[in-house]
């Protein structure tokens, strides 16, 4: 049973997506990703409206005051075995809003990450090698494990 | 009566906001929108960065309508540095501009086709877009933010070759737009999700003060591009697209065909370019003063203030963005909607959120409202 539930993680991977705070251009550019163009479908991938379906949480923008709370009450609402991308130099660090009152900067202030993609914004094809490689990272862990 | 939650996280919202619905049925009596989420303090964070850094900024307080708030910004600079920028560097200003909001709108465009359901078109829009963002992406380097103003002109030039090649996209956008304005007017999905949802009347829109195509969608003609030109906009011909209906169906409209006016605009603008330099040298000093400067962002109209008191870091900075000006428009249109009907009008002004969000200090127990020092704040918010 667990076999064939780490075999379908791996094959098909939901993806929720959470803004804290971005300027929008990395959702788009996320977005964007799922069109035509570049087809992350092609690898299994599909977003998610709700936490609870989802394996991987894709994070965007710095963390805002008022968004931490929900943040993690998404995250917490997922169910394990979870992981959290961090898309965008916003959500890796906090740069370019280092500094503002209302930032924590960086999503690893309040979460754990696994993958980090950063450029602001990182193009389509960034975004899809980020989750290529946490999807290679699940297999090691579930051929280890 | 029952209370809806609606957000922060939403299938329906790539942002975080939340609005609460009272529900009487399946019809909603009552909105409560409750904005912040997004709020970073990017005005605050303005006055600590030099005039330079804050291009930089500017550009990412949104990622949709970046080129729009760069282009604000440094027309509000110039005003006070008292330099124009070169006319190509207008001209060029505009292409950009308006290759921006061909792509604004085309994302739009998707993502209301996404919100009714009809996912195949939200995908036929946006792989179209990326033609668009082909175009954004070689002349600037960028497919988000363009970095192309900077105060006292332009970064980059456009050369000839890019010329054609701009020339051949809008040819191919053209022909694609045309055949989706036939489709939007006459496919049976999208008339009976979109034609009369989300009414708004033209005395509302008025009296609400709506901006962009959420204005002009219910007959008011208003455009700063023409209303108050700014760039290269009083040297070229170009129409104010308005519609009547003042329903979302409208709003697709006045959008569809905003783009077309946008691949216009573009072609007139390429071939009408003036030679010359793309950037003049700027004194470094920035003297005292105030301005206000605006600019129609795709969303609509868009100001920026700033003040400045001699330093090299401005005194006082605001963004005022469009959606903040719709959202008073949005409650009215909610109010009497169904409910399946909520993601589609929410949709329908186009929100970006991102550059909308502020704050305010209110005191629970008393309801005493107050401002604070960027001290203050940092003492408060941060521990040091
Ligand atoms: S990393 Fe850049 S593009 Fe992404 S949300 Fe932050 S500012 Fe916007």
């Amino acid at each position: 049973m667990t076999k064939a539930l780490s075999w379908a993680r791996v094959k098909s991977p939901w993806l929720i997506h959470f803004n804290t705070g971005g300027c929008n251009g990395c959702d788009i550019e996320l977005v964007a990703a799922l069109t035509p163009r570049f087809d992350v479908e092609r690898f299994g991938i599909l977003l998610e409206g709700s936490p609870r379906h989802a394996d991987i949480l894709a994070v965007t923008g710095p963390v805002t005051l008022q968004v931490k709370d929900r943040l993690l009450r998404i995250y917490e609402q997922m169910p394990e075995p979870k992981y959290v991308v961090a898309i965008g130099t916003c959500a890796v660090s906090g740069a370019p809003f280092k500094d503002c009152y209302n930032v924590y900067g960086g999503v690893d202030k309040v979460l754990p990450v696994d993958v980090y993609i950063p450029g602001c914004p990182p193009k389509p094809e960034a975004i899809i090698d980020g989750i290529v490689k946490l999807i290679q990272k699940i297999k090691g862990e579930e051929s280890r494990g | 009566m029952i209370k809806v939650p609606f957000g922060p996280q939403h299938p329906a919202l790539k942002e975080p906001e939340n609005f609460t619905f009272e529900i009487d049925g399946d019809i909603v009596v009552a909105v409560k929108p409750r904005i912040g989420y997004n709020h970073r303090g990017i005005e605050k964070a303005f006055e600590q960065r030099t005039y330079i850094q804050n291009l930089y900024l500017a550009e990412r307080i949104c990622g949709i309508c970046s080129d729009a708030h760069t282009t604000c910004y440094t027309q509000a600079v110039e005003s006070l540095l008292g330099v124009e920028a070169p006319p190509r560097a207008r001209y060029i200003r505009v292409i950009v501009a308006e290759l921006e909001r061909i792509h604004s709108h085309s994302l739009w465009l998707g993502i209301a086709a996404h919100e009714i359901g009809f996912d195949t078109l939200f995908f036929y829009y946006w792989r179209d877009r990326e033609v668009v963002m082909d175009l954004l992406e070689s002349i600037s380097g960028n497919r988000v933010h363009y970095a192309m103003n900077t105060i006292g002109g332009v970064r980059r030039d456009i050369s000839p070759e890019k010329v054609s090649m701009i020339k051949k996209g809008l040819d191919f956008l053209e022909e694609r737009m045309k055949r989706y304005i036939e489709m939007m007017k006459t496919d049976q999905t999208v008339l009976k999700r979109t034609e009369g949802v989300g009414v708004l009347k033209r005395r509302d829109a008025i009296d609400l003060c709506a901006v962009g195509p959420t204005l002009r969608a219910s007959g008011v003609k208003n455009d700063v591009r023409a209303d108050d030109p700014y760039a290269a906009y009083d040297e070229i011909p170009f129409n104010v697209v308005t519609h009547d209906g003042g329903d979302v169906l409208s709003r697709i409209l006045v959008r569809c065909e905003e783009i077309l006016e946008s691949i216009e605009i573009t072609r007139y603008a390429l071939d009408h370019m003036p030679e010359g330099m793309t950037r003049v040298r700027v004194p470094m000093a920035v003297p005292p003063g105030e301005t206000v400067s605006r600019v129609e962002a795709p969303r609509g109209e868009l100001i920026h203030y700033a003040k400045s008191n001699g330093t090299a870091r401005p005194e006082r900075y605001k963004v005022r963005s469009p959606t903040l000006g719709n959202i008073p428009a949005l409650c009215k249109m909610l109010i009497g909607c169904h409910v399946a009907d909520i993601p589609i009008i929410l949709a329908g002004i186009d929100p970006c959120f991102a550059c909308m969000d502020r704050m305010t200090f209110i005191d629970l127990r008393n309801g005493d409202e107050w401002v604070w020092t960027m001290q203050e704040l940092r003492r408060r918010y941060r521990n040091d």
